[in-house]
């Protein structure tokens, strides 16, 4: 009998705190990096698959390494977005990594390229650039980074597609600037900065235009070699 | 053969203790070297004193200033461009009587007003972890301060009137750990240098200590420690003010903006004795009697249209972190209801808030937290201060609406 009420008790004692435990989790917000990064998509968009705003980069699916670059360069102001520099000012370095982890393991679709605004002449010449380069001027083809399907080679080379013509622009003009900079050798400092204002806008456009590759993801490290290093491909 | 054992073991055993008593020695300073970290932790050193990507306590980080801006020291025990030939006589001069060794006056951006408080044990633990840093040969990048104030003997003046030099005394009518209490937040933790009204001269009365104030350049309200309609503490539990501290999240509120840094770089390293000394006093100081309510500029009709589109942009951006009731999902996303933080006179906060969202910092006790995103690009002037005057005034909250030129003045305040 007494056996039998400490028994009892001690279930109903279960049952008290599963039902404490289950309200606590019920009143917490979703245990999910998802959740976690609302402050990120209303610019980015949900899965990281961007917006209609222009200058909003895509984050899906870029390697992870390149995410994580990136928002170490925002926390320390070394690229700057001051809405972007705010929110990260205070976020350890695990967690960065866990965003750039999250939005790089999604993969909504690419978006459908954009119906272009500049002559077939330019787009010629934006083409030229990216698959070939010019030699004479000392432009690397940005498919031998990029890779042959720009998509990017991991873990640390973004593939080029999915992204505006307005955003990709304003990304070369920057480096052209020194308003970004990328971890030392910057060997995109170098390609933009033999490149005019009129190669910036050709080969801005002709990349927005091009459609969706049947694999969007990175290539594996390694899987070619970079004509010169850079500092954010360890090799 | 046995008195040579004797002597030899003799011998052995003054060796011993030769060699105790030094482990002992540099036991000691170890000790008191980390001890000298967890102080500077305290005092948030590195808060001015690291630059951005910078080498730690090199200094050069640009203080922006309403009379120009002002570079940190290099803090280091580099012997040329550090403090590698300051003797710890020099190093208390600086912290308990703001000169350098030659007797130069240092300006007050460097909270020596409060740092004078600190005991002459602690700041010589302090010089013990900076001697045991790495030094870095990097010169210190001379202040861009306009004429006047580039002349250090004004500094005299800011002295007479705000500035009185002595260690901490205890009140012997309190408790010890009220008193541990008062001496970490009066002392190292400066936090009168935000939570008091700044004059126009740059400097705090001390009858005004933690009575709650803008922040120059920042645009940022640091609200009263003391008073209940601000950040006073008074009816918050002791446990709720030591998350908000250790943590940066709490069931009552969370931290943002420059009290962000803070916690990040400071109050989350204080071990649990002196979080709960630091707590048990701030509830302490909390006025007793509530002020009148305050009263607000606005027209009623404006403000009752104000509050009705309030609730729509509320209903469909905010209800689903803050929840319908202003109840949220404490700690990680905070109560809008009975928040004190945004029901203050001032809407500087609120008002950031909305545009600019936010990360609490990531810390020990909450690595990963929860964001609010930035509603600056999505919501118009008239829509930020509706949803703001909405949050000031639903639930019960006994804030006032705010207008649509408060919000647009804040969109272009400073993001660092
Ligand atoms: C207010 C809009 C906004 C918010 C909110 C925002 N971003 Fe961004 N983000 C941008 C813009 C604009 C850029 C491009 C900035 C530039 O011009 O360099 C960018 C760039 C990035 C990049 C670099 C992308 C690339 O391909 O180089 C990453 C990574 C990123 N954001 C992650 C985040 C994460 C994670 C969050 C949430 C913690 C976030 N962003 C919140 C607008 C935003
Ligand atoms: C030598 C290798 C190399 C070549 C050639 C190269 N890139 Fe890059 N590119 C990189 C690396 C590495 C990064 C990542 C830099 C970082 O970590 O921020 C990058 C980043 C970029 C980005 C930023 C993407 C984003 O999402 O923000 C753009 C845009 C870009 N490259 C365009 C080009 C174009 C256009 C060309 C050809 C004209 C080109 N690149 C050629 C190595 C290269
Ligand atoms: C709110 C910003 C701030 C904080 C916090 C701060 N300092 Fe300073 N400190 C300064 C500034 C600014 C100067 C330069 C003042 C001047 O040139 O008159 C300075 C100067 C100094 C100097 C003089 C060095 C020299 O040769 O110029 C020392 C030593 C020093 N600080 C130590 C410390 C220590 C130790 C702490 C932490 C307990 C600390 N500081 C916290 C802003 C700060
Ligand atoms: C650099 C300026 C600065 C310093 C130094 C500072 N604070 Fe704050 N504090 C602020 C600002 C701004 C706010 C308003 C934002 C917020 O509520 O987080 C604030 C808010 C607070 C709040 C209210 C939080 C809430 O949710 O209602 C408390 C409590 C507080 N500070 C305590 C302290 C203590 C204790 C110290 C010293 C250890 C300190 N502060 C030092 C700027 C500062
Ligand atoms: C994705 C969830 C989310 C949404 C949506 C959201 N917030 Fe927040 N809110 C948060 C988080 C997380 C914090 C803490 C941020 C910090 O500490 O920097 C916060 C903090 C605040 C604060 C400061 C609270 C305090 O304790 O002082 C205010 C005010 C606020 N939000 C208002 C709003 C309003 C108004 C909206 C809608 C326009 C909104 N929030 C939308 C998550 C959210």
């Amino acid at each position: 009998m007494f056996a039998r009420t400490v028994a009892s008790l001690a279930a109903i004692a279960t049952f008290v705190a599963i039902d404490g435990a289950a309200a606590q989790t019920a009143n917490q917000p979703p245990d999910t990096m998802a959740a976690r990064v609302e402050a990120c998509t209303p610019c980015h968009g949900n899965k990281g698959e961007g917006t209609s705003d222009v200058y909003f980069p895509r984050l899906a699916g870029k390697p992870a390494g390149y995410l994580y670059n990136q928002l170490l360069a925002f926390r320390s102001g070394r690229r700057k977005y001051p809405p972007m520099n705010y929110l990260l000012e205070f976020l350890p370095d695990p967690y960065l990594e866990a965003m750039a982890e999250y939005f790089a393991s999604e993969h909504p679709p690419l978006p459908q390229p954009a119906p272009s605004e500049v002559s077939k002449d330019v787009l010629a010449q934006g083409e030229l650039l990216a698959t070939s380069g010019d030699a004479n001027r000392n432009i690397p083809a940005c498919v031998s980074c990029h890779g042959p399907e720009l998509t990017g080679m991991q873990p640390g080379i973004p593939g080029l597609l999915g992204l505006r013509a307005a955003y990709v622009s304003a990304q070369l003009g920057a480096w052209r600037y020194g308003t970004r900079t990328a971890k030392s050798p910057d060997c995109m400092q170098l390609v933009a900065g033999h490149l005019t204002e009129a190669d910036v806008t050709a080969v801005a456009a002709w990349l927005a235009t091009r459609p969706a590759p049947t694999n969007p993801v990175p290539v594996p490290k390694g899987t070619y070699a970079l004509p010169f290093g850079c500092g954010s491909q360890p090799n | 053969m046995g008195l040579r054992l004797s002597i030899t073991l003799l011998a052995l055993a003054a060796l011993t203790t030769a060699v105790q008593a030094q482990d002992k020695t540099s036991d000691k300073t170890s000790d008191i070297i980390a001890r000298g970290e967890y102080l500077a932790r305290a005092g948030d050193c590195t808060a001015c004193h690291t630059a951005s990507e910078g080498r730690l306590f090199a200094g050069g980080r640009p203080m922006p200033t309403p009379f120009g801006t002002i570079y940190t020291s290099n803090i280091t025990p580099d012997s040329e461009t550090g403090i590698g030939k300051w003797s710890a006589d020099d190093f208390y001069r600086t912290m308990h009587n703001g000169r350098f060794p030659d007797g130069g006056l240092i300006y007050p951006a460097m909270p020596f007003a409060s740092y004078t408080k600190v005991t002459r044990a602690d700041s010589d633990a302090i010089f013990a972890y900076l001697r045991s840093i790495q030094p870095v040969n990097q010169k210190n990048k001379p202040h861009e301060l306009r004429f006047p104030y580039d002349n250090r003997q004004l500094i005299l003046g800011w002295r007479t009137l705000f500035f009185s030099e002595g260690e901490f005394k205890p009140d012997a009518s309190k408790s010890a750990e009220w008193n541990r209490g008062a001496y970490l937040v009066e002392g190292l933790g400066h936090c009168g240098m935000c939570h008091s009204p700044i004059n126009a001269l740059g400097g705090t009365s001390q009858s005004d200590a933690f009575k709650g104030g803008l922040i120059p350049m920042q645009n940022w309200y640091a609200p009263s420690l003391t008073s209940n309609r601000e950040a006073g503490l008074g009816d918050w539990s002791i446990k709720d003010i030591t998350d908000l501290l250790q943590t940066g999240v709490s069931t009552r509120g969370v931290v943002y903006g420059p009290m962000a840094e803070v916690v990040h770089n400071s109050l989350q390293y204080l071990n649990n004795e002196d979080t709960r000394a630091m707590a048990v006093y701030l509830k302490g100081i909390a006025e007793a009697s509530a002020p009148p309510p305050p009263s607000s500029a606005l027209p009623t009709t404006e403000s009752s249209l104000l509050i009705s589109l309030g609730k729509t942009v509320y209903d469909k951006n905010c209800a689903s972190c803050h929840g319908t009731q202003g109840e949220g999902r404490p700690p990680h996303w905070p109560p809008l209801a009975n928040n004190q933080s945004i029901e203050m006179q001032s809407a500087v906060n609120p008002i950031r808030m909305v545009l600019n969202g936010g990360y609490p910092p990531g810390t020990k006790g909450n690595p990963m937290p929860y964001g609010m995103p930035p509603f600056a690009g999505l919501l118009s002037d008239n829509e930020v201060a509706a949803v703001v005057s909405y949050i000031r005034t639903a639930w019960g909250n006994r804030g006032t609406p705010v207008s649509a030129r408060e919000a647009n003045e804040l969109r272009s305040a400073p993001l660092n």
